[in-house]
């Protein structure tokens, strides 16, 4: 397909960041060396080293979770609620009036397109902040029984997809409900949560509330294995996740889990093309397709299946894949070599199980880590990429007859994070919705949040919720859930 | 006194609606608290708890499906049935905790109402877990909580009534089915509960009761796949640990046990409901 829409490049500047060449870790209210192997964050746009990262090992965790200890109970749970929340809100605004800052820097470090940083990642993460900061005088309304009591010492591990975001999603309900914090972000994107440090001081927030500790699988492994911590939120992948749980058997720790995921997105034959198409589109490429809850497994009705795919192919052609800075691109780079090959390897297996791929004419940069959006057909139930988690912009499209068999496809799978329905039938939407084994249900719609909303899984997408009143739960002790 | 002959009762599991022995032929004596024999219990295998997991999964689409109400009356029925056995339970809790008769009643009396407390919960449960979410947006979006799917259920060793209903009662309530291993040295409770179960409108396979060790059958329905929960009240305190790492091989929700057995009559909240109910989000777009 020609080019119909030739667009000159509109880069965002990068100008408005201050990478500094080596940062240390964030404890006790300072920035620290680290003691274990220092690591590069890398542009996956560009594959430039943008920084060196000190990366914590076992006594720099220890030293971190006594820092959490001592904030916890010298300072941040004896204080007023009312003034726990005050530091929440001055986080909240603090993170707004720096807004394109975060953006640009989590374009840069993530590879994720700046349109996506700017109007989803950083907007959301701030409201989670507001939206946390008034929950933390109000805990004994939140109906999770009486007098609900702080955990202690939080260890939370996050992911690289939303760095700043599963930043946001952890800190801000643990800091409401009066716990404190020892943080590690994901290897290769530690910025933004360095430069939420900064934040930290600004707000003034009292030193050991709030300590973040970069590293890898070793640095996790040592915050949730630490014997004083009280409780582990983790998101990230099934299989560290079941590791995690079986780390903390036996404990006191308090432990939820945000997994893996392998979305049915159901398309009816009554539902609006167009739209659906669309939310397809969102469901599968938001963010290179690097969500839990994407809409990886496409389940459209067999009698609308041509039509369906004509149309979300021609959609695709318009996708502009590239510079993440550039406010036209709607899908970026990879976020690391590592995932591209994931990505590659079950794209390759796809084929060879005897799936049908699809992409779109599209001219990747020369450098960086790059997958053009890829859409596979004939994919049966069976096959690796309707079963495994790609992460990827890779679509699978199933179809199906009856609702019965759109049902049970879409819960044939071991994960239950999400799903889709697309329908202008009220009735069997609501119907659908029900019957589906999934923590979040978007109709009509795809890959929205809002901390207001509980967000989370059934089986083996994890356990436990994030935002709304239930999440507030994962942090509490004392109330009667 | 009749110099009658009494007729004494087979103890069997209770599977799928039906009153099986183990399928490994084996059984087990079951004395008193002063050694005197009661009765053989079936010694349940880990095929007969298999069997079981398959007949609680059968059962969960008809029963998390049933209306919020028809559970309610069905738990309600669960207590009308049981007060009409109330001096066989009164004896067989005497005569396995080796209570007086009054606290034996009262034991009887607790859970009786327990099943009462819970049936009343199951049309609240929505309302006040679930609710409306304001999203910054053109959506509506409610929460509502569902049922886990199958519950292990490894029931408390002490208390072999009270505590059984404590701990089944809540899973129900949600929506869940259950598997349940039963106190080891003091069974013939359960297996009376069955009976009450098996008249009482609780759907074949909803509820299915394997007396044993729970040291035996705890490893194999922490690991099932097809088990998603598992409550490790009335496992051996030394395997804990082992039976929540297997657990977590399948991301499995697990209730640990305290480190004595709880007071079962205290108010019981929604702390034993919660960790077996999932929550889920809808959202839809508002517009003409």
């Amino acid at each position: 397909m020609t080019n119909l829409f030739e667009y000159a490049p509109a880069p965002e500047s990068r100008s408005i960041v201050d990478i500094a060449p080596s940062y240390g870790l964030f404890i006790d209210g300072e920035f620290v060396d680290g003691h274990g192997e220092p690591f590069k964050s890398v542009n996956p746009a560009t594959e430039e080293v943008l920084t060196e990262v000190a990366a914590a090992d076992e006594a720099d965790v220890d030293r971190a979770v006594a820092a959490a200890r001592r904030a916890y109970t010298r300072v941040w749970g004896p204080m007023r609620p009312a003034d726990r929340g005050k530091y929440l809100f001055r986080i909240a605004r603090l993170l707004q009036e720096r807004a394109r800052e975060f953006a640009v820097l989590e374009s840069l470090d993530n590879g994720k397109p700046i349109r996506e940083s700017r109007d989803v990642d950083v907007p959301l993460a701030a409201a989670h902040f507001f939206y946390h900061a008034g929950w933390a005088d109000k805990l004994d309304h939140a109906g999770l029984g009486p007098n609900p009591r702080a955990l202690g010492v939080v260890g939370q591990v996050i992911p690289w997809n939303f760095p700043l975001l599963m930043l946001a999603w952890k800190v801000a309900p643990a800091l409401a409900t009066g716990n404190t914090v020892v943080l590690k972000p994901a290897e290769t994107t530690p910025l933004t949560a360095l430069l939420f440090a900064e934040i930290c001081r600004q707000a003034d927030l009292p030193p050991g509330v709030v300590n973040i500790v970069t590293g890898a699988g070793d640095t996790g492994r040592a915050v949730v294995e630490h014997d004083d911590v009280d409780k582990v939120a983790f998101t990230g992948s099934t299989e560290v996740g079941k590791s995690i749980a079986r780390a903390v058997a036996g404990t006191r720790k308090k432990v939820t889990l945000e997994l893996g995921g392998k979305a049915a997105n159901i398309v009816f034959d009554d539902a609006p093309i167009d739209q659906a198409v669309e939310g397809i589109v969102q469901g599968i490429f938001f963010n290179q397709g690097h969500v839990c809850c994407a809409g990886s497994r496409l389940l459209v009705q067999e009698n609308i299946h041509d039509e369906v795919i004509a149309s979300l192919q021609r959609r695709i052609g318009t996708l502009r894949v590239g510079d993440p800075l550039d406010k036209n691109t709607d899908i970026g780079a990879i976020n690391s070599a590592e995932q591209l090959a994931r990505i590659r390897e079950l794209s390759d297996a796809g084929e060879a199980e005897g799936a049908q791929r699809w992409q779109p004419e599209c001219v990747l940069p020369d450098r960086g880590f790059w997958f053009p959006p890829t859409v596979f057909t004939d994919v049966s139930p069976a096959h690796r990429i309707a079963r495994e988690e790609v992460f990827g912009p890779v679509l699978s499209v199933l179809t199906f007859r009856t609702p019965e068999e759109a049902v049970a496809k879409a819960n044939n799978t071991t994960y239950g994070l999400s799903a889709g329905i697309w329908s202008e039938k009220g009735s069997r939407i609501l119907k659908i919705a029900n019957q589906l084994r999934a923590g979040v249900v978007w109709a009509n719609t795809f890959n929205k949040f809002d901390p207001t909303s509980p967000f989370g899984g059934y089986k083996q997408s994890g356990y436990g919720r994030e935002g709304g009143r239930h999440g507030l739960a994962a942090y509490l002790k004392g109330g009667s859930h | 006194m009749s110099d009658r002959l009494a007729v004494l009762k087979t103890y069997k599991l209770y599977v799928n609606g039906a009153f099986p022995r183990s399928e490994s032929g084996r059984t087990y004596e079951v004395t008193d608290t002063r050694g005197h024999f009661l009765a053989n219990a079936a010694w349940a295998s880990r095929k007969d708890a298999r069997d079981a997991v398959v007949a609680a999964r059968g059962a969960f689409a008809k029963w998390s499906g049933a209306t919020a109400y028809n559970r309610g009356q069905v738990l309600y029925r669960v207590a009308e049935v049981m007060e009409g056995r109330h001096a066989q339970f009164c004896d067989e809790v005497a005569a396995g905790e080796g209570l007086s008769s009054g606290k034996a009643r009262a034991a009887v009396d607790a859970a009786i109402d327990r099943w009462v407390w819970y049936a009343g919960w199951t049309d609240k449960l929505a309302a006040v877990l679930g609710g409306a979410n304001p999203v910054a947006g053109p959506y509506f979006d409610f929460s509502m909580p569902e049922p886990t799917g199958v519950v292990a259920v490894l029931a408390p060793q002490e208390s072999s009534l009270l505590g059984l209903v404590s701990v089944l009662a809540p899973v129900l309530a949600g929506g869940n089915t259950a598997v349940v291993v039963t106190s080891k040295a003091r069974p013939l409770p359960a297996v009376t509960l069955g009976e009450v179960l098996a008249t009482s409108d609780v759907p074949a396979g909803v509820v299915n009761l394997l007396t044993g060790d729970s040291a035996e059958l705890g490893p194999w329905l922490a690991e099932h796949a097809d088990v998603d929960g598992i409550d490790l009240t009335g496992a051996p305190p030394k395997r804990v640990m082992e039976f929540e790492r297997s657990a977590a091989g399948t991301v499995k929700r697990v209730v640990r046990p305290e480190a004595v057995e709880p007071d079962w009559t205290a108010d019981p909240g929604l702390a034993r409901m919660t960790p077996f109910l999932e929550t889920k989000t809808v959202w839809h777009p508002i517009g003409v």
